[in-house]
């Protein structure tokens, strides 16, 4: 049984994007759009992270497993593409955890997970959205 | 003529449900009149039908058009005092250059060369998306087609908005999010129908003049209809409803969210219009129903009881009518809002019928057009820039490769080509019929990026306007009444409007300005012909209706030949409605098809766009989408430090920037200068009088207004934002005594419509 594990692990990568989340909207404060969304998106880390807590309470449990994203960047592409990838890898790990209250029958995991698979999942739909926006002026023009 | 400014409306002429609103011509002359040049009003969305009246050549009034279907001959006060902004003695006359610091006059070859050469040359070194395009929402359909195909075909720059984005952007997202595709489903003529009308955040009685009229004349008759107002201001409007939720600002997606949910606990919703013709039913149920009346009284500052009796009377209806405007799209989650509005008449089964069904109005009178035509981060013909086909098909129509048309993402939209042009990216901004330095949030900031060094700004007004005053290069350009063209309204309605005068000294009409760019830059098609093969008004409209072939806004059965003499018609106009169309989806088949939709849509929280896959998995097949979105309180919420909540607006004497109106007599008259409107209760507490002058301080810059003491919510001030520095000295000018409410607002706008939010800042109130 892993579910404590990755339950504990989950917690960190929502608590390192709410940190990266309110540390990137910092950074690009003049980028008005990714300034508030990046501030919004913290606020639902947050909560997420205050659901899962009685979970993760339940099950115990340490985090072993490694994040794969790395550190911000002055760059705004550079920024919101970890934070698309940070999105990812949150709504990822979320999948992990949905499939494994299934398996453990435990209904209240199961409603959380799929919440905030859907709710990370649409933070990085909407990263992209923002960098296929970007990106042209950015790489070709400036 | 009655005294129309202490009475805006006029007289009476009461009607029952069903009939014809009575005809009354009104008309504002001075002295005879030689000929009369048939033309409809440019100073709201509404686009009146009026006689522009002329002798010596110059004019000489107006009169309301009886055979008119928008206006059975009325005008507002706007309309009737309007055009002696034409004859003002301040005209641009000349083209402007900027030498050794100041503008001074020059011939049209030398502005126009200043012009072709920057765009040249950064055309070489930096490609088209180094140029931007900023344009208006009071241009004509012609001058709008025209610069599309030069802006989007010839210079092929993503670049190119308008400041429709600040007016009407949320109309026109909302319904390609709900239907698939812009478009208003209703007409005015519903009024005369409806049994209920829900008004959410429109103050018609000021901003809409002559639909007040047709609203009025039925709320006078022997069975008026019923109504709500949705409005944090007592408004006229307001006065007149059975209900009136005076919410908070910020809090429209709530008060919304709450009606949803009354709707159907009590079930009044119509389960087999909603089963048969909508999709989303099952998440729109579940996100709306935890917003019961106490917890929506909790967030909007209103009574839970009348929130239940406002959903009862929506219950009621046989004959729902449901108007929203500005204070909507220019507040909190304005998409999403907009949404829910529409989704009260989807649930309720209320649409495409007479009297019942959706507007989800316009604020300027040609906004509609720079919409359809591709100048307000559209393609033309509300083509959809994720569909290939659709950009193929406008490439065959220019003529020119589908790769030249930029459609890697949605066309860039305002305030994004104001922080390109702020990071240096964007180095030649053209602004077209529009006060930016005025009319946008964030003034300081605004005028910092339009002085921007580096940042080559040219100029088309008819005024000195405070954008003007900043440019490097001005084109004085002809206004209403000196030009032909035609302009469609909030319903669709097309209007003609003939040149009735000579503009004064070198103006040129906009659409001539823009073919001499195209043929000075040498613009061309891929066989090497001129790019724009047009050079009459007439003309483009012709290449426009082809634009415009079997896609929802179909003008192929319009001609001016056909807009003459009588009234002005709605598209789609074709062969298959060949005197036009009273009111979209009476067959309740909404453009949600993936061949046909405008756009494949957004989530409304987020603003994240779907792809064609998602769209097509969601499977709509001509449904309405019911999409309906949490409630978020604003990202500038009133605070310790800045305890009220500044939310801005019109005055019925008024339009934008007063360019117009404040060189019209009466209406300057009627209200000279910018004031402050706080509650009663708020002014006891802090001690002031009617008159005072107040300081009013935002996180981004203060004004300095006389108080006026309204009743109206508590911790909230009002100021209207018209009032910009052209016509006072520098001592009240930003740096001195500034009075533009946007020194106050805030840079932040809706994630899906991307306009910008000016209905919510947090402001502190002092005694100056």
């Amino acid at each position: 049984m892993k579910i404590g594990s990755l339950l504990a692990h989950v917690r960190e990568l929502e608590t390192q994007f709410a940190g990266e989340l309110r540390a990137a909207a910092e950074r690009h404060r003049d980028d008005h759009d990714v300034y508030h969304q990046s501030h919004t998106f913290a606020v639902t880390a947050d909560k997420r992270i205050e659901k899962l807590e009685p979970l993760a309470r339940r099950y115990g449990g340490q985090a072993e497993w490694k994040t794969a994203i790395g550190e911000g960047s002055d760059e705004l592409l550079e920024d919101l593409r970890a934070l698309y990838l940070r999105a990812e890898e949150n709504a990822i790990t979320w999948v992990m955890l949905c499939q494994a209250a299934k398996a453990a029958r435990d209904q209240e995991l199961l409603t959380l997970a799929t919440e905030c698979q859907a709710e990370t999942e649409m933070q990085g739909k909407w990263f992209t959205t923002r960098i296929k926006t970007g990106a042209p002026q950015a790489l070709v023009v400036a | 003529m009655a005294d129309r400014i202490a009475d805006p409306w006029g007289a009476r002429t009461p009607y029952p449900q069903g009939d014809d609103w009575p005809v009354r011509v009104d008309e504002n002359t001075r002295g005879k009149v030689e000929k009369w040049v048939q033309s409809a009003c440019v100073l709201c969305s509404h686009g009146c039908a009026l006689d522009i009246g002329v002798r010596d050549g110059r004019i000489v009034g107006v009169r309301g058009r009886g055979i008119d279907r928008v206006n059975h001959g009325r005008l507002g006060p706007k309309g009737l005092y309007g055009w002696q902004a034409n004859n003002s003695g301040d005209r641009l006359l000349h083209p402007l250059v900027r030498r050794g610091g100041e503008l001074r006059e020059a011939s049209w070859d030398e502005a126009m060369e200043l012009v072709v050469e920057r765009s040249r040359e950064l055309l070489a070194t930096k490609g088209s998306g180094a140029l931007g395009f900023y344009t208006t929402g009071q241009l004509f359909l012609e001058d709008y087609y025209t610069l599309a195909l030069v802006a989007r075909g010839g210079i092929g720059t993503n670049h190119l908005d308008g400041n429709t984005r600040l007016c009407t952007a949320t109309s026109g997202q909302s319904l390609k999010e709900t239907f698939g595709c812009d478009g208003q489903p209703n007409g005015v003529h519903d009024i005369e129908y409806c049994d209920t009308i829900l008004h959410v955040g429109i103050n018609t009685a000021e901003t809409q003049t002559v639909l007040w009229m047709h609203e009025l004349d039925r709320l006078r008759g022997p069975d008026p209809p019923r109504s709500i107002v949705i409005d944090p201001r007592e408004t006229e409007s307001a006065r007149e409803a059975q209900v009136h939720l005076a919410i908070k600002p910020g809090t429209n997606l709530a008060v919304l969210n709450g009606l949803a949910q009354q709707l159907i606990e009590n079930d009044r919703i119509d389960r087999t219009f909603v089963d048969e013709h909508t999709i989303g039913f099952d998440q729109l149920e579940k996100i709306v129903s935890c917003y019961t009346p106490g917890r929506v009284a909790d967030i909007c500052g209103v009574s839970a009881g009348d929130v239940r009796r406002a959903a009862e009377i929506i219950g009621e209806a046989e004959h729902l009518l449901t108007f929203v405007l500005q204070g909507v799209y220019q507040s909190q989650q304005a998409t999403a809002s907009a949404c829910a509005a529409s989704n009260l008449n989807l649930l309720r089964g209320m649409i495409g019928k007479p009297g019942a069904g959706i507007l989800q109005m316009n604020g300027q009178p040609t906004a509609q057009n720079t919409r359809e035509t591709g100048c307000n981060g559209d393609l033309p013909g509300f083509r959809n820039w994720q569909n290939e086909a659709h950009v193929a098909e406008l490439a065959r129509l220019w003529n020119v490769e589908p790769l030249q048309i930029p459609h890697w993402g949605p066309p860039t939209h305002a305030m994004e080509i104001f922080r390109y042009a702020e990071q240096g990216s964007i180095e030649f901004l053209w602004v077209i019929g529009t006060n930016p330095a005025v009319s946008m949030p964030e003034l300081h900031r605004i005028r910092s990026i339009l002085s921007r060094e580096g940042l080559f700004l040219v100029v088309s007004d008819a005024f000195q306007s405070e954008t003007v005053r900043i440019a490097d290069v001005v084109l004085p350009v002809a206004l209403w009444g000196e030009k032909t063209g035609t302009f469609t309204n909030t319903d669709r309605t097309v209007h003609l409007s003939e040149q009735a005068v000579e503009p004064p000294g070198e103006a040129r009409p906009d659409l001539e300005i823009f073919l001499d760019y195209a043929r000075r830059l040498d613009l061309r098609d891929k066989d090497g012909q001129p790019l724009v093969p047009w050079s009459t008004p007439e003309e483009c409209f012709e290449a426009w209706k082809e634009c415009t072939r079997r896609r929802p806004c179909d003008y192929t059965g319009l001609s001016y030949d056909k807009l003459r003499g009588g009234s002005g018609i709605q598209w789609p106009c074709n062969d298959k409605a060949p005197e036009g169309t009273e009111r979209l989806y009476a067959d309740l088949t909404f453009p949600n098809f993936a061949e046909v939709c405008e756009d494949y849509g957004h989530d409304l929280s987020t603003g994240a766009s779907y792809s064609e896959a998602e769209f097509k998995a969601s499977n709509p097949q001509g449904r309405a989408i019911l999409k309906a979105a949490d409630w978020k309180p604003p990202h500038e919420w009133a605070r310790e430090e800045y305890p009220f909540v500044l939310t801005t607006g019109r005055s019925v004497y008024h339009f934008h920037t007063r360019t117009k109106t404040g060189r019209a007599p009466e209406l300057q008259g009627a209200a000279p200068d910018a004031w402050v409107e706080l509650s009663a209760k708020d002014a006891e507490r802090l001690g002031i009088s009617e008159g005072d002058v107040l300081r009013v301080s935002s996180p981004r810059g203060s004004v300095e207004l006389p108080a006026r003491v309204k009743g109206f919510r508590e911790g909230v001030v009002f100021v209207p934002f018209h009032y910009g520095y052209w016509d006072v000295g520098d001592e009240a000018g930003p740096d001195g005594r500034p009075r533009a409410a946007n020194e106050l607002t805030m840079t932040i706008w809706d994630p899906v419509s991307k306009q910008p939010q000016l209905k919510t800042a947090a402001v502190k109130v002092e005694k100056a």
